[in-house]
C-alpha cells in the first residue's frame, strides 16, 4: 500500500470511528431533563414514536464498541500501513500453524525414514501414509491412480525413464529431473520427409507401419540423429533419461501423427525437485510409495 | 381447519400490568379490555425488577406424578452415561472424531439427514402433545422444571419453610443466616457441578473424564472449561434465575399459545363457581351470603413457582405445573367443598360445552407426527453402515494406454461405519466393455476412511459417445447387505 492510501485508509477508519462517538456525545448531551414522553408526531397504528432519551446501556455499548476497536486497530493491523503492536499477519499464523504440524507429524516420518524403501513398500500402514502424500503432492500431473496422462509418466508400469531402483527413484524425487529431447534430434538439418520416415521406423517396432521402405530410410536417419541418447537399438537410455522406443509405452503419444510431432519439434518435460518442498523423510516415503507400485 | 383466537385474546389479558406505580420509562399503550368492550388507556412499566418468589411446598397426586417423571428422567441423565457395552459408552458424543455413538450405533456426518429427521419429529411431538394435552412438557419434563425444583427442595431442607425463608431474608446478618445461606449455595454448586461434570462426560468418556480431573490429566483444557461453564450455568438457571427462564428466555413459553385452541388441556381457576371470593367461617351457608366457592386463602398463589395468581385467567407465564391444583383440592376437601375449583380442564369445558380430543388439529399433528416417526425408523432400519464416495480425476480427463485403450482414474473413499473390518469387492457397470485396472479388493477397518486410487479402461471401439454415466459399487465379501454405490462419470473420446 502507498503512503497516501494508508493515509487514506486511517483517516476514514479513525473519523468513522470519533465521529460515532462525537454524534453518540451530542445526542446524549441533548436529551432534555425530565421531560420525557413527548410525542414526535409519527403515530402509526396506535404506535407513537416518542422523544424518549437512549437508553443507557445503549450508549455504554456503543462505548465499549468504540474502545474495543480502538485498541483491536492497537494491537492487529488494520490502520493502513500500521502492523499492530503484537505482530500478527495472517501469514505469520499459517507458519506457526505448519510449525506445530511439523512438530506432530515430523517424528513419524523421521521413523518412517530410518527403514529402507523396499521394507517400507511392505508396509501397510506406511503405504496408507504415503498413498494421501502422493494424493495431495503428487495425483495432480501423475493422476490418483498414479497412471499418468499425456507428457507425465505412468509410474505404474515399471518403466523407467531414469531408473527404478530405490535409489534413482529418491533421486528422482529429490532433485527433479529435466528431460529434453531436441527437435529433429541431433540433426538440424532434417527435412519433414526425413522426419516421417523416421516416424514409420519407430513405428514399425510395434508393427504399425505398412510403408517398409520409408521405415528402412528411417532407420539410416536414426543411427545418425537419435541413437546416441537412445542408443542403437532405440532401446533408450535411462543416464540420459531417453525412453525406450520399442515398447508400446508412449509419453506424448503413441500415433502416427504425435510422434511425427515429437520428433519434428521436440519434448520438454520438467518433473520438479521435491526436496525444499517435502523434506527429506517425506520424500523418502513418496519413494517407497512409488516403489510399491510397480514391486507388489 | 378451524381458526380459533379465543385463547389468544384471554391471554392478551395479562400483558397489560397490574402496577400501575409511575415509573421514569413508563409508557402510554392501548389495549383491549374485554369486560368493557372498548380501549382504555393503561400505563405499563418497561422494566420490572425480579420480585423474589417464596414457593410454598405442598404435597398432592398432580405433585407426586411429577416427582416419578422428573426422578425418572434424572436418573437416566446420570446413569447414561456410565453405561458401558464393550468398552464402548452407551451414549457418546465424539465430536474430534466426528462420530456419535448411540445404543450400539455409530453415527457418522452423512447420517445427518437423520438427525433432522430427529428434530423434526422433536418438534411435531411437541405441537401434538401441547395442542392435546397443554403445557405438560413444561410442568412435567423440562430440565428448568428439574433442576429447579431439585433446587427448591435443597432450599426447603436448609432454610425452612416459606414463611421460615422469607424470616430468614428479612433478618439481620447473624451466624446462622450465614451458615445456612452457605450450606445452601455449596449445595447447589455441587448439584451444579455434577450435572455439569455429567454432561461433559456425554462428549468425553467419563469413565475416563472423572479420573482425568481429580488427577488433573484432563487431554484439553475445553472439557474444564465446560465443566465449569455448566456448573455456573446449572447454579445460576435452577438457582437464581428459575421462572424468569419460563418468562423471559425459553421460546417455547412464547410461541406455544399458537398451538392452544379451546380443546386444549389446561389449568384453570373455575371462576363461575369461585367467583365472589371471600373469606368466611366453615360450614356456613356461604352461598346466602353471595359468595363462591373460592375461599381466597390464596394458597394457589404462594404454591406457583412463576407467582402468577391463576385466577386471573390463562397466561403465559403458567406452566402447567398443577402445584395450585394440588393446593386448591387440599383446602376445598378442608372446607367439604367439591375438589377442582382448579382443575385441568378445557376452554369449552369451562363455557359448559363439551371438549374433542380429535379435531382437525390435533389429527392433523398426529398424523404427521406418526408419517415423521415411520420416516426415521424406516432410514434408520434400513441404514447401511458403509458409504462410497468417488472423485474424478480432474487433472487429465481420460488417458491413452500404450496398448491404445482410454483409461480413466478416480479417487474411491470408502467409508466403513461398522464396527467390523470388511474386506470389499469393487465393481464397476454403465458401459460394456469397461475393466478395472487396480485393485477390486481391499480391507477396511473399523471407523476407517479407505482410499482406493481406481483406474478404469475400455476399448474405444465400445464408445459411441464421449461421456457416460457409470456406476461404482462395492459389497463386502461376508455381509452382502453391506453394500454402497455412486456414480461418475466416463471420458474419452469416440473411435
Amino acid at each position: 500500500m502507498t503512503s497516501f492510501w494508508s493515509i487514506w485508509v486511517s483517516v476514514i477508519v479513525l473519523g468513522s470511528i470519533f465521529g460515532c462517538l462525537w454524534i453518540l456525545y451530542i445526542v446524549a448531551k441533548s436529551q432534555p431533563e425530565g421531560e420525557s414522553n413527548q410525542s414526535m408526531g409519527h403515530e402509526f397504528d396506535g404506535i407513537e414514536e416518542l422523544d424518549n432519551p437512549m437508553p443507557k446501556w445503549w450508549i455504554l455499548m456503543f462505548v465499549v464498541s468504540s474502545i474495543f476497536a480502538l485498541g483491536y486497530l492497537i494491537i492487529y493491523p488494520g490502520l493502513g500501513n500500521f502492523q499492530g503492536i503484537a505482530g500478527w499477519s495472517s501469514t505469520g499464523q499459517w507458519e506457526q500453524e505448519v510449525a506445530e504440524g511439523e512438530a506432530k507429524y515430523g517424528p513419524i516420518f523421521a521413523a518412517y525414514a530410518e527403514k529402507s524403501i523396499p521394507e517400507l513398500a511392505q508396509d501397510a500402514e506406511a503405504m496408507k501414509v504415503g498413498q494421501r502424500l502422493f494424493a495431495n503432492n503428487c495425483a495432480v500431473c501423475h493422476g490418483s491412480a498414479a497412471k499418468g496422462a499425456l507428457g507425465f509418466p505412468n509410474l505404474t508400469d515399471d518403466d523407467w525413464l531414469y531408473g527404478g531402483t530405490p535409489e534413482a527413484i529418491k533421486e528422482t524425487l529429490l532433485n527433479g529431473r529435466q528431460g529434453n529431447m531436441p527437435a529433429k534430434g541431433l540433426n538440424p538439418a532434417m527435412s519433414k520427409d526425413d522426419v516421417s520416415d523416421l516416424t514409420h521406423y519407430l513405428l514399425s517396432f510395434s508393427n504399425r507401419t505398412d510403408d517398409k521402405a520409408a521405415a528402412e530410410r528411417g532407420k539410416a536417419m536414426f543411427a545418425t540423429a537419435c541413437a546416441a541418447c537412445h542408443g542403437s537399438d532405440a532401446k533408450g537410455m535411462q543416464a540420459a533419461g531417453a525412453p525406450n522406443l520399442t515398447d508400446d509405452i508412449w509419453l506424448y503419444g503413441s500415433t502416427y501423427s504425435r510422434i511425427y510431432q515429437t520428433i519434428l519439434h521436440g519434448r520438454a518435460g520438467v518433473m520438479p525437485a521435491q526436496k525444499e518442498a517435502l523434506g527429506e523423510d517425506k520424500v523418502h516415503l513418496l519413494a517407497a510409495y512409488v516403489y510399491s507400485l510397480s514391486n507388489k | 381447519m378451524e381458526v380459533y383466537i379465543g385463547s389468544l385474546s384471554s391471554m392478551s389479558e395479562k400483558i397489560p400490568v397490574k402496577h400501575l406505580e409511575p415509573g421514569t420509562q413508563s409508557l402510554e399503550v392501548y389495549g383491549r379490555d374485554n369486560d368493557k368492550a372498548h380501549d382504555v388507556t393503561k400505563s405499563v412499566e418497561l422494566y420490572a425488577s425480579r420480585k423474589k418468589i417464596y414457593v410454598k411446598q405442598i404435597q398432592g397426586f398432580f405433585q407426586r406424578i411429577r416427582t416419578h417423571s422428573l426422578w425418572a428422567l434424572m436418573i437416566a441423565y446420570f446413569a447414561i452415561c456410565w453405561i458401558s457395552i464393550d468398552g464402548q459408552q452407551l451414549v457418546h458424543f465424539d465430536l474430534p472424531a466426528r462420530q456419535f455413538h448411540l445404543f450400539g450405533a455409530t453415527f457418522w456426518p452423512q447420517d445427518f439427514v437423520l438427525l433432522s429427521v430427529l428434530l423434526i419429529i422433536c418438534a411435531f411431538g411437541l405441537f401434538f402433545f401441547t395442542t392435546l394435552f397443554g403445557r405438560i412438557w413444561c410442568g412435567y419434563t423440562c430440565p428448568q422444571t428439574a433442576w429447579t425444583f431439585i433446587y427448591m427442595w435443597i432450599e426447603e431442607k436448609i432454610e425452612g419453610s416459606r414463611n421460615q425463608r422469607i424470616k430468614l431474608d428479612q433478618a439481620p446478618f447473624s451466624f446462622d443466616k450465614l451458615l445456612k445461606k452457605s450450606a445452601k449455595h455449596s449445595l447447589w454448586l455441587l448439584v451444579g457441578f455434577v450435572t455439569g461434570l455429567t454432561f461433559v462426560g456425554y462428549f468425553y468418556p467419563i469413565r475416563d473424564l472423572v479420573p482425568d480431573l481429580f488427577t488433573a490429566s484432563m487431554a484439553s483444557g475445553w472439557a474444564l472449561f465446560w465443566i465449569v461453564f455448566f456448573t455456573l450455568a446449572t447454579y445460576l438457571n435452577a438457582g437464581w434465575l428459575r421462572e424468569q427462564v419460563c418468562l423471559y428466555m425459553c421460546p417455547y413459553a412464547r410461541f406455544q399459545s399458537v398451538m392452544f385452541d379451546p380443546d386444549t388441556l389446561i389449568v384453570s381457576y373455575d371462576k363461575s363457581r369461585g367467583d365472589p371470593r371471600g373469606s368466611r367461617k366453615r360450614n356456613t351457608d356461604y352461598k346466602e351470603q353471595g359468595l363462591g366457592d373460592c375461599v381466597d386463602c390464596g394458597m394457589c398463589v404462594q404454591v406457583c413457582p412463576t407467582g402468577i395468581d391463576i385466577r386471573d385467567g390463562l397466561q403465559y407465564e403458567c406452566i402447567g405445573c398443577a402445584l395450585c391444583i394440588d393446593a386448591c383440592d387440599q383446602i376445598m376437601e378442608k372446607m367439604n367443598y367439591a375438589p377442582g375449583l382448579i382443575s385441568y380442564t378445557t376452554e369449552h369445558r369451562l363455557e359448559g360445552k363439551k371438549s374433542h380430543l380429535l379435531r382437525p388439529k390435533s389429527i392433523a399433528y398426529g398424523v404427521l407426527l406418526f408419517v415423521m416417526i415411520g420416516a426415521f425408523v424406516y432410514s434408520l432400519v434400513t441404514r447401511v453402515p458403509v458409504e462410497l464416495d468417488v472423485i474424478k480425476d480432474r487433472g487429465a480427463l481420460y488417458r491413452m494406454t500404450g496398448l491404445g485403450k482410454i483409461e480413466n482414474s478416480y479417487m474411491l473413499k470408502v467409508l466403513n461405519m461398522s464396527d467390523q473390518a470388511h474386506r470389499f469387492r469393487l465393481e464397476v457397470s454403465g458401459l460394456e466393455g469397461l475393466r478395472i485396472t487396480t485393485h477390486t479388493e481391499f480391507e477396511a477397518a473399523p471407523g476407517e476412511v479407505y482410499n482406493l486410487p481406481t483406474s478404469v479402461e475400455i476399448d474405444p471401439k465400445y464408445m459411441e459417445r464421449t461421456h457416460y454415466e457409470i456406476e461404482f459399487s462395492i459389497i463386502a465379501e461376508d455381509d452382502p447387505t453391506l453394500r454402497a454405490r455412486s456414480e461418475s462419470r466416463f471420458l474419452g473420446s469416440k473411435e
